[in-house]
This record gives C-alpha cells, structure tokens and sequence, in this order.
C-alpha cells in the first residue's frame, strides 16, 4: 500500500486507487486516504445490491497488523489489552475484540484472528496509528508486532458471496462465520476470513498490495458482483446495528455503555477462569455487576427525516436523555434508521421519545438492534 | 434559451408571472446522490433574499437551500414528500421545491443565466 502521502493534509491511495476511477467512483477523503464513497449505481443502489447479491468493497485503509510471539506468548500478551478470551481462540478462529484505555474506555474495536504462528489483527483506519503505538507501548517485550503495510484488504459481502468466492476457491463456501483460512485465489496468496461490517454473510480478503488489483477485477468480473463505496458501507452497518468507531463509541465509552457486553468474554469476567487483568477491566467489571447511567440503543424515527449524528433525544417536557451517534436513511428498511446513547430509564425498546431536529421535535421509538436481521453463515 | 435563473448555491429560479418556481439544479441533485427526504417551507412564510427556506436529505448528508429571492411562499411541491426522488429524476421539473411571489422581479435577473451558470460549474471542477 502506498504511504507516500504520510505529511498532513496529503491523502495516501490504496492499491485500488486507479480502479476505483476507472469503475467513476466518487473519490472523497477519509481516514486519511482517498476512498470511493459511491460508484455510479449510487449509494441506494449499491446497498440494496449487497443485501441481494454481493458487493466488493476496498477496505483497505484499515489497519493490519501481525503478532508473534514464542509458544503463544502473543496471546496472552494481548489479553492485558483487550477483554477478550484470546489464549482460548482456537487456530483459524476469529473473534471481534476492543482495545480499551485504564478507565475501560474504548480505544478502538478491532478483529482478533488465530492465524497459527501469529495473531492476525485488523484495526480502523482511523485509529491504526495510534493503535500500533499502543500495541508498542505495552507489547514489545513479548511479542514482534508487523503492520501489514504492503496488504489491501477487499470485503466481498452479500448473499451470493459464497457462490462466487466458493468458485475461485474452492473450500472457502464451507468456511463458518467467524472463521478464517489462508487461502490462493487467482493466483494470489490470501488470508480469508468469513465475517464483514455489513450484517449479511461474506467474506474478508487481506491479498498483497500487488496481486490487489487483478483479485479485485477477476471478483468483478463475476456477474454477481459490483463494485460499492463507504456510502453503502455505512449505511449497511448502520441497519446491521453495527458500531462506527469515533461515532457510536469512543474512549469516553465503556463496553457496557456501548451495549458490547456480548463481546466481553467470560474467561476474563469476575467469575471466570482469568477476571480482569486489562486496562480499565476494575471499571468495567464494576459496570457489569451495577450498570449504567446510559447505554447504546437502536432509534427509529417516525417520520420520514433522517435523524443524524448530534440530534437531542428529549422527553415529553423537552429534558435531554441523550444523543443520536450515528443515523441516516435505511435503503432496506426503506425509512430513516438511528443508533445513540439514552439514559437507561428509558433503554426499553418501543419507550417514546422526541427528537430535536431543526427546531421541531420528531417523534422516535427506541428499538431492537439490529433493524435488518443478520444473516451470517453458521454452517 | 430558458428564462431559468440559478445562484451559486445551485438553486435554480424559474419565473412565470410574478411568481418564481425554485429548485435545485441538476449538478446539484448529482452531487447530493439519492435524495431521501426533502424539509419544505410552509405556506404563506416570508422569506428575506438569501434565509434558510428548505433542507434536503441525501443518504449521505443535510443540506440547506436559501431562498434565492426575497418574496412569500405562495405554493409548496407536495409531491416532494412522498417521493423525495424526484429531485434526482427530474430536478427541473417534477423535482421543484416550492414557488415564492416575488416582491422584485430585477432580482431575479441579477441572477445567473444558463451560460453562466454552466460556466461557473466548470469553473468548480
């Protein structure tokens, strides 16, 4: 990947750059590079063919990073960071895990992968800096710790990803949610993991920088496939009830706020064979056993205006109870969609609220996340 | 040539009468991408040249339009709301936002015609 343009205020380009022209994507800045953020088709469109066939998305601008350490010292390492049951994540096993601050805040959220001889990271793009720091910081002494630099990473999601992928690799369509394998597709060397950002079954391909492109054009040329931009991209998240990093959660929210408990394995809870022992784990453990003041909630509004990051959610007599994180408009709901935060008290799905948006108050409903079912591949 | 004026803000301004037809132009509607909802004013408001009068809803974002000119809303496109879409299909036509009766007609004139505003678009690129 290029990392030509590391001075402020120069964009870096991923190794699909030119492609992502030739196919008239829109190319606008974020994370620090330049990404497509719709094609042609546009972003209704684009969504609306993951949800049925499948899209090829570039997510190469997140970070990937490698860590080994001798006799699966890597692992318990990274247990001082995260609240997750690494050392028990059995080879080609991949779990989604959160890097939290001493106060149990959340530095960012990351998938973990047992790749055999080494962990097999993937962090935001946004975040990936200040990531490697930190994974510098606190885990030099035990582990080598390699950012992947010379790797795209291409997501192929959708209901007829398998098909396609399971065509050019044979083995790959067996491969469960949340499992990975090292795998040659079109002549290149590819570690794939079945798992995604946008509630639909797919796939994660982290490919050499050089073979990126000709993988890239041969998914495309698969009839199924299409080509979509972060625009999509967030807009599938957001309907799969999935948490955009800096919006959704942040390092002033715990796991428990972010309504992450799930993710909080129970080797490293109070009661479990390994409690704490990760930065901010007294805070958080505390969190678990007596709750919080707010959490992190699905919103819908009533109406047909798109509620956005920053509205006021308010009671009856105009009290704020919290925020909108994210939200937008729902291509597969076919209606405005929210996440946010809201004081507990009034956490219950199908509890009222207003909404404060342009000096009119919008009627809202809290509710079950996600709002288009999941459907990952379980076997 | 059509009489329709536009501002640097890609609203454009059509007018028939002493009543100006206002929506915004094809670059604009293309650059915006798929338009989910659209904020119209109400009738009968009073809108001073260039005050906040509509807000528009891609997927991606919220964007204001001022009112071009200064006058009071005399009618608003209804159909907006059902079919917010029409703003990218026929931003021109079907796609209109909302007509004001206009208290000075030379202001429409001030604004841009059609070469320029084709040569300011360019001129953004």
């Amino acid at each position: 990947m290029s990392q030509s343009g590391n001075q402020s205020g120069e964009l870096k380009q991923t190794p699909l750059n030119a492609l992502h022209r030739e196919l008239g994507g829109r190319m606008v800045p974020f994370a620090g590079y330049e990404m497509p953020v719709q094609y042609p088709q546009g972003i209704i469109k684009e969504h609306q063919h993951t949800r049925a066939a499948a899209g090829l998305f570039d997510v190469s601008h997140m970070g990937q990073v490698r860590l080994a350490g001798a006799s699966g010292g890597a692992a318990a390492a990274l247990e001082r960071l995260v609240p997750i049951d690494v050392i028990g994540l059995a080879e080609g096993r991949q779990r989604y895990a959160l890097f939290t601050n001493e106060h149990g805040g959340i530095l960012d959220d990351l998938m973990i992968t047992n790749a055999g001889d080494h962990l097999f990271l993937v962090v935001n793009g946004a975040c990936k800096e200040q990531d490697l720091a930190h994974l510098r910081d606190h885990l030099s002494d035990d582990c080598a710790i390699e950012p992947l630099h010379e790797h795209a990473l291409l997501a192929l999601q959708g209901p007829q990803a398998a098909a396609v992928l399971g065509r050019l690799a044979p083995g790959l369509a067996d491969l469960v949610f949340m499992t990975a394998a090292r795998v040659e597709i079109a002549g290149a060397d590819c570690f794939v993991s079945r798992s995604g950002y946008t509630g639909e079954d797919g796939f994660e391909i982290s490919v050499p920088a050089a073979r990126a492109e000709a993988l890239a054009r041969r998914l495309l040329a698969e009839p199924e496939v299409a080509p979509v931009g972060l625009g999509a991209r967030d807009s599938l998240r957001l309907e799969a009830g999935l948490c955009l990093y800096g919006h959704d959660m942040d390092a002033e929210t715990t796991p428990v706020e972010a309504s992450l408990t799930w993710a909080l394995s129970k080797a490293r809870r109070r009661d479990g064979a390994r409690p704490g022992g990760y930065l901010g784990a007294e805070a958080v453990m505390d969190q678990l056993a007596h709750g919080v003041a707010r959490r992190r909630v699905g919103i819908r509004p009533e109406g047909r205006a798109p509620l956005r990051e920053g509205v006021e959610l308010i009671d009856e007599d105009g009290r704020a109870l919290g925020r909108i994180t994210s939200g937008g408009f729902g291509p597969t709901t076919g209606a405005p969609v929210a996440m946010g935060y809201i004081e507990t008290a009034w956490a219950q799905p199908g509890t009222k609220l207003g909404a404060s948006l342009r000096g009119k108050v919008h009627p809202v409903e809290v509710a079950k996340l996600p709002f288009v079912p999941q459907r990952y591949y379980r076997g | 040539m059509s009489a329709r004026r536009y501002t640097e803000d890609h609203e454009w301004v059509l007018l028939e009468g002493g009543t100006a037809s206002i929506g915004i132009s094809d670059h604009a509607q293309e650059q915006l991408g798929d338009v989910v909802y659209v904020e119209l004013p109400e009738e009968g408001v009073k809108f001073a040249e260039g005050d906040q009068a509509a807000t528009v809803e891609s997927v991606k974002a919220a964007s204001e339009i001022y009112a071009p000119v200064a006058g009071e809303v005399v009618e608003v496109n209804g159909a907006l709301s059902d079919d917010p879409s029409l703003v990218n299909s026929d931003p021109f036509g079907n796609g209109w936002f909302f007509k004001i009766k206009i208290a000075d007609a030379d202001a429409v004139a001030k604004l841009m015609d059609e070469n320029a505003y084709k040569e300011y678009v360019e001129s953004l690129q």
